[in-house]
């Protein structure tokens, strides 16, 4: 029976995110409106599955929990995806190495609290701070240099980066794990289920981060200019942006997104390792794939569905095939629509 | 203000350029005039910073920019209104004109400023919200011009304005362009539309495959036989 709900649920999933389309014109077109529609849809999307659950007679309780933990593993992946997603827009590379400054981003965290003793906000920053630093060296020392190779060349290069930021993690760091000190406990109430006051904080800081981030890119100088150099490059220098100087500081703005979501995961999942960035950096690369490569919100969206997906297929399904959805998902779709949920359907460019 | 001497530009192994000479005074209108492929963008391109030349010299208000960055040769006041308008088109309308006075730091006169946009072309203050990609060509064509405008340009690079527009939108780009250089800003037109550019241009160029073949004042050009017989239609 759970069987068979949980891929009613996934079906209604997908035609749900399909609906979505059809309001991207509008969406699109006011942008203070388009970065708050997608979690909020996300949610509302949980609350009708929920409905259908309850009149199959599953346990109500059960799902809301997974669901809720599932926006807060999502906001993991959404928090990496909007790097990916980022980089794209400005320079149209997948920066596979984008995993590892996640992995640069948690170990950050982890010695601010333990060595430094800093609280949980404080050693937020410095995490995104050492993060965004190390982004922007990675871009400057390696794929700088290559601006004007074929794509090809960036991407193995990327490649190449991700396994020497890997390597000089098990170096730096030692291969052994490292656990973050709790420093959430307790558990409150939401929706009649009760949820761990760590999961809340991850779903809020994620919230906040990503008003931050709506605000940068809509209200502010470097924000626009990023925005103008992703849809169309040359008309960018022609207006006197620096595009050199926008690409850093797009791989900043990533990074510490990137760097706090490895905090975040700290705190939920405590173990941290040298390699901990390679499945989520995965998957929060099919997370930006999923909601339309280089669009924003997209990212947030993507990361959304693909955590809490993963997290209904470990509940009702088995936990063997929760590496397998987010793949899942991106096979379906690149087969119904290669751009991505929020991508234009762009016919080739001639 | 402007003069380029024996500019040469190479894609890979393409000569596009093969020494193109060009001035423009102060206040002038200047049309830069031939046929599909002559090399008139990459002209411009070039003189902006967007390609580099692989000879010869670009100078602006008697400093030599060959080769300069773009973003630093916009600063010094040179502003290209690029071919195909290349508008941002998941922008507003007022987010781009935004885009074009990046350089600037001074809002109250930003603000200023584009009223005096909005002014020039009334139908962008009506769509001021609307995302770019939703405007119509001719719309489209006077946000480009508008935003151009925005950073307050000494010199302004047309390239084919009036590429696509019905005939009576042509006609009302054309007087706005005059309009323009009515105020003080001095413009290099470039166009195929050779009858319409000489009309308003106090000088003119003709390019053929990269070369400069021709210049005089615009009413000897559009008088030449030569002239006429290959850009304006006999
Ligand atoms: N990016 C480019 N790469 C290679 N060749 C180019 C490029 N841009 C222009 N060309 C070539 O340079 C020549 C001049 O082109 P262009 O400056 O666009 O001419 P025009 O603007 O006068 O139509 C043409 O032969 C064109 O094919
Ligand atoms: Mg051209």
């Amino acid at each position: 029976m759970s069987r068979v709900v949980a891929l009613v649920l996934l079906c209604l999933v997908v035609a749900l995110f399909a609906l979505l389309r059809k309001y991207r014109a509008v969406v699109v077109s006011n942008t203070a409106f388009k970065y708050s529609y997608y979690p909020a849809s996300a949610l509302l999307v949980i609350l009708a599955v929920n409905f259908l659950l309850v009149a199959l007679g599953a346990d109500r309780l059960f799902f809301v929990q997974q669901a809720v933990y599932g926006l807060s593993l999502g906001s993991v992946y959404a928090l990496i995806a909007l790097g990916y997603t980022m980089v794209y827009g400005v320079i149209k590379l997948i920066n596979f190495a984008h995993g590892d400054i996640y992995m640069v981003g948690a170990y950050a965290g982890y010695y601010a609290v333990t060595a430094l003793n800093l609280s949980f906000v404080p050693a937020l920053v410095v995490a995104m701070a050492v993060s965004a630093v190390t982004g922007v060296l990675v871009e400057r020392i390696a794929y700088k240099p290559l601006r004007d190779s074929p794509r090809i060349t960036l991407l193995i290069t990327a490649i190449g980066m991700s396994l020497l930021l890997e390597n000089l993690g098990q170096k730096v760091f030692t291969s052994t794990p490292r656990t973050y000190p709790s420093m959430f406990t307790g558990s409150y109430n939401v929706f009649g289920v009760s949820v761990d006051l760590s999961r809340i904080i991850v779903f809020v800081v994620t919230i906040l981060l990503m008003l931050a981030l709506q605000y940068f890119v809509t209200y502010t100088k470097p924000g626009r200019a990023m925005r103008a150099v992703s849809q169309d490059r040359d008309a960018a220098r022609l207006m006197g942006i620096d595009i050199d100087r926008v690409i850093a500081a797009t791989f900043a703005v990533g990074s510490a997104l990137a760097g706090a979501a490895g905090v975040l995961v700290g705190i939920v999942f405590p173990q941290i390792r040298p390699t901990m960035g390679v499945m989520p950096g995965l998957k929060a690369f099919v997370a930006a794939v999923i909601g339309g490569i280089g669009i924003i919100p997209g990212a947030m969206l993507g990361g959304m569905i693909i955590g809490v997906s993963e997290n209904l297929v470990t509940a009702y399904i088995s936990s063997s095939w929760r590496d397998a959805i987010a793949f899942g998902f991106l096979i379906l779709i690149l087969l119904a629509k290669p751009t991505g949920i929020l991508g234009k359907h762009t016919r080739e460019k001639v | 203000m402007l003069r380029v001497e024996d500019l040469h530009v190479h894609y890979g192994g393409i000569h596009a350029l093969k020494g193109i000479e060009l001035a423009v005074g102060e206040g002038q209108i200047v049309a830069l005039i031939g046929a599909n492929g002559a090399g008139k963008s990459t002209t411009l391109n070039t003189i902006s910073g967007l390609v580099r030349a692989s000879g010869g010299r670009v100078e602006f208000l008697g400093k030599d920019i060959t080769n300069a960055p773009s973003h630093e040769i916009v600063r010094m006041g040179l502003c290209q209104v690029p071919e195909g308008r290349k508008i941002f088109p998941e922008m507003t309308v007022i987010e781009n004109l935004l885009m074009g006075a990046y350089i600037r730091n001074d809002s109250e006169e930003i603000k200023a400023d584009r009223d005096l946009v909005f002014d020039l072309f009334p139908r962008l203050k009506e769509r001021q919200h609307q995302v770019a990609s939703t405007l119509s060509g001719g719309e489209q064509q006077m946000l480009a011009i508008g935003r151009g405008l925005m950073s307050r340009p000494k010199l302004l690079l047309l390239d084919e304005p009036s590429m696509g527009l019905a005939p009576l939108l042509v006609k009302e780009i054309f007087n706005i362009v005059k309009a323009i250089n009515q105020q003080g800003t001095t413009i290099l037109l470039v166009e195929q539309n050779a009858n319409m550019a000489l009309s308003i241009a106090d000088y003119g160029y003709v390019l053929e495959t990269g070369r400069t073949v021709l210049h005089g004042p615009a009413q000897e050009l559009a008088a030449n036989e030569e002239v006429k017989a290959a850009y304006l239609g006999g």
